[in-house]
């Protein structure tokens, strides 16, 4: 065997799910991430695990309900439209404290939209998809073997806060090929006393449901919830920051965006301009903190995004409005290109002369 | 390799068949006046030989692909242009088929036409740093998949193992072996190594039926 592999996005996503332990996945096939089931499809019956092809996203995302009772790991993946679909099933997920992992490889939208990437679904992820008070936790990869390592990180992180993680990439990142190694330390699933594993006559039964029938109980059952939350947005939120020591302008930009950002970082330092790029891995928890401080050191922020600007609204919160913050985007399934990105830095640096 | 009329390209997913295919295709210009490719996939909407077009155009080498492809319509189509293959015989045709033994359907209507005129060549694109074919085994298993699916038998194999960006001479001679025993258990020639340009010093003499790779070939 080889140390490295070249993968698809999709690809690195699939296996390093087998890595984490996943041995159930359910889903529906939808261009830019059939390739996951395609890839699940071929291993999982020679390791004994299961695949299934749904007759829907909607009954792929009730069966994640319910082998995540049982306490097993679990996978559903879809792109933008199928994910609509499993919006019910993430509330109850969440209604029901339930871990399990879903990937969204974004395309454009919104409707049937079209099959080029997109980042346009980041309202949807952060603000949780479904109805009702609740979030996900949500990991936005910006390479191939990022897409491997923050999948086993994505199902730790939900079977111990007992949540959805969510992948969200997009169809570049699910497509693009690139050397993966993935010799990952994964931490075994924690116990899970809750699970419906069979009582064995042994202790009273475990019930998994997200139906409440006293208000009161619903309302202790979201404040227990929120306060879980709290504890995630404290201690959860990972970014990479790049050239910020000493950067004027600040790019916000994750995935795909942070890729074009960091080329046009690099060409603005040749210009002199100090720019830097801080790059959420985690879409929520958001990593507020970074951007607060960096609000007290830089004269501007530039969102950039696959989307008509959406994480701008996070950056704006979290900077507090301290600088000014621009959009500099493009969308439906079209991609910002160093240029246009190099010329937003200019324009917020006063140096506009030479534009696009 | 002494050239078919035509050439067909398969293998697994991402194995590299549609860049193999068109630099064979700048290969075959330089000996025959008409060369034409054929884009016969109907799995993957992304990455298509129709990406290079205007290389094509420039270079007067002509390109059966679908009207959908590289759009946002994501259906299996084939263009009606494609039966030119097996019946314009005065054509050097290079098809560029689609992964897997799914991709390999798309060949069932012309399979019997090309093994009528019995004047063909289907290469087995490999790559071992692929996760699903890094075991001769695994490999060969796809590879009968896809001769199944297909109709037709390869007749030699094609090493493209590579590690994207980070591929050095060292990737190229440690896939040597694991080629020889897929030809061996095929019970078909290697036909060519392939690698990028920036490794032909490094490699020229020390593998098999070298053949070097522009990743975005140039107009010539």
């Amino acid at each position: 065997m080889a140390d490295k592999v070249l993968m698809k996005g999709n690809e690195a996503i699939a296996e390093a799910a087998l890595v984490a332990g996943c041995r159930h996945y359910f889903g529906y096939p939808i261009t830019p991430q059939t390739e996951i089931a395609a890839y699940m499809a071929k291993r999982m019956p020679k390791i004994g695990g299961t695949f299934l092809q749904a007759e829907s996203e909607i009954a792929a995302i009730n069966m994640v309900y319910g082998v995540a009772s049982a306490g097993y790991r679990v996978m559903t993946s879809s792109s933008s439209p199928g994910i609509s679909l499993k919006g019910e099933g993430l509330s109850y997920l969440a209604g029901a404290d339930l871990p399990a992992l879903v990937v969204n490889v974004q395309r454009g939208g919104p409707g049937l939209g079209g099959i080029q990437p997109s980042q346009s679904d980041y309202f949807q992820a952060t603000r949780g998809g479904g109805h009702g008070d609740y979030h996900m936790i949500v990991l936005a990869p910006a390479s191939v073997q990022e897409m491997a390592e923050l999948t086993v990180k994505g199902f730790e992180l939900a079977d111990t806060y007992r949540m959805t993680a969510m992948i969200l990439a997009d169809g570049t990142m699910g497509q693009m090929m690139e050397p993966v190694a993935l010799d990952f330390d994964v931490a075994p699933a924690p116990e899970k006393p809750w699970a419906t594993t069979g009582t064995d006559m042994k202790r009273p039964h475990n019930i998994i449901n997200s139906l409440s029938l006293v208000p009161e109980e619903l309302e202790q059952l979201n404040f227990a919830r929120y306060e879980k939350y709290r504890k995630i947005e404290e201690n959860e939120p990972r970014y990479e920051a790049y050239l910020m020591e000493d950067a004027d302008i600040c790019i916000a930009a994750f995935g795909i965006a942070a890729r074009v950002a960091k080329n046009a970082v690099n060409e603005a330092r040749r210009e002199g301009i100090r720019a830097g790029l801080i790059r959420p891995i985690t879409l929520w928890p958001f990593p507020k903190k970074a951007f607060r401080e960096a609000a007290d050191r830089v004269s501007a922020m530039i969102s950039v995004e696959l989307s008509m600007g959406q994480m701008i609204e996070d950056v704006k919160l979290a900077s507090e409005c301290r600088v000014p913050v621009t959009l500099c985007n493009r969308a439906g399934g079209m991609i910002p290109s160093p240029k246009q990105v190099l010329a937003a830095i200019r324009q917020a640096a006063g140096k506009e002369g030479d534009l696009l | 390799m002494k050239e078919k009329r035509i050439t067909l390209f398969c293998g697994h997913y991402g194995s590299g068949k549609t860049n193999v295919a068109v630099n064979y295709a700048l290969w075959l210009k330089k000996r025959h006046e008409r060369v034409t490719v054929a884009d016969l996939d109907i799995v993957n909407p992304y990455f298509r030989t129709k990406d290079s077009l205007p290389l094509f155009r420039a270079m007067e080498i002509g390109l059966i692909a679908s009207p959908f492809a590289n759009s946002n319509l994501d259906i299996p189509a084939l263009p009606q242009e494609m039966y030119a293959v097996t019946d314009d015989r005065g054509l050097y045709a290079v098809l560029d088929v689609g992964g897997d033994d799914r991709g390999a359907l798309a060949l069932g209507r012309l399979t019997p036409a090309i093994l009528e005129e019995g004047n063909y060549e289907m290469l087995a694109v490999v790559n071992r740093y692929r996760p699903l074919t890094q075991t001769v085994a695994d490999t060969v298993e796809v590879l009968r998949e896809v001769e199944n699916a297909a109709g037709l038998r390869f007749t030699g194999v094609v090493n493209n193992s590579n590690l994207g960006g980070e591929t050095t001479a060292g990737t190229v001679l440690a896939s040597l072996g694991y080629a020889e025993e897929v030809s061996a258990a095929l019970c078909v020639p290697l036909v060519m190594t392939t690698f990028v340009e920036n490794l032909k010093e490094a490699l020229t003499g020390r593998v098999p039926h070298p053949f070097t790779l522009q990743l975005q070939p140039k107009i010539q």
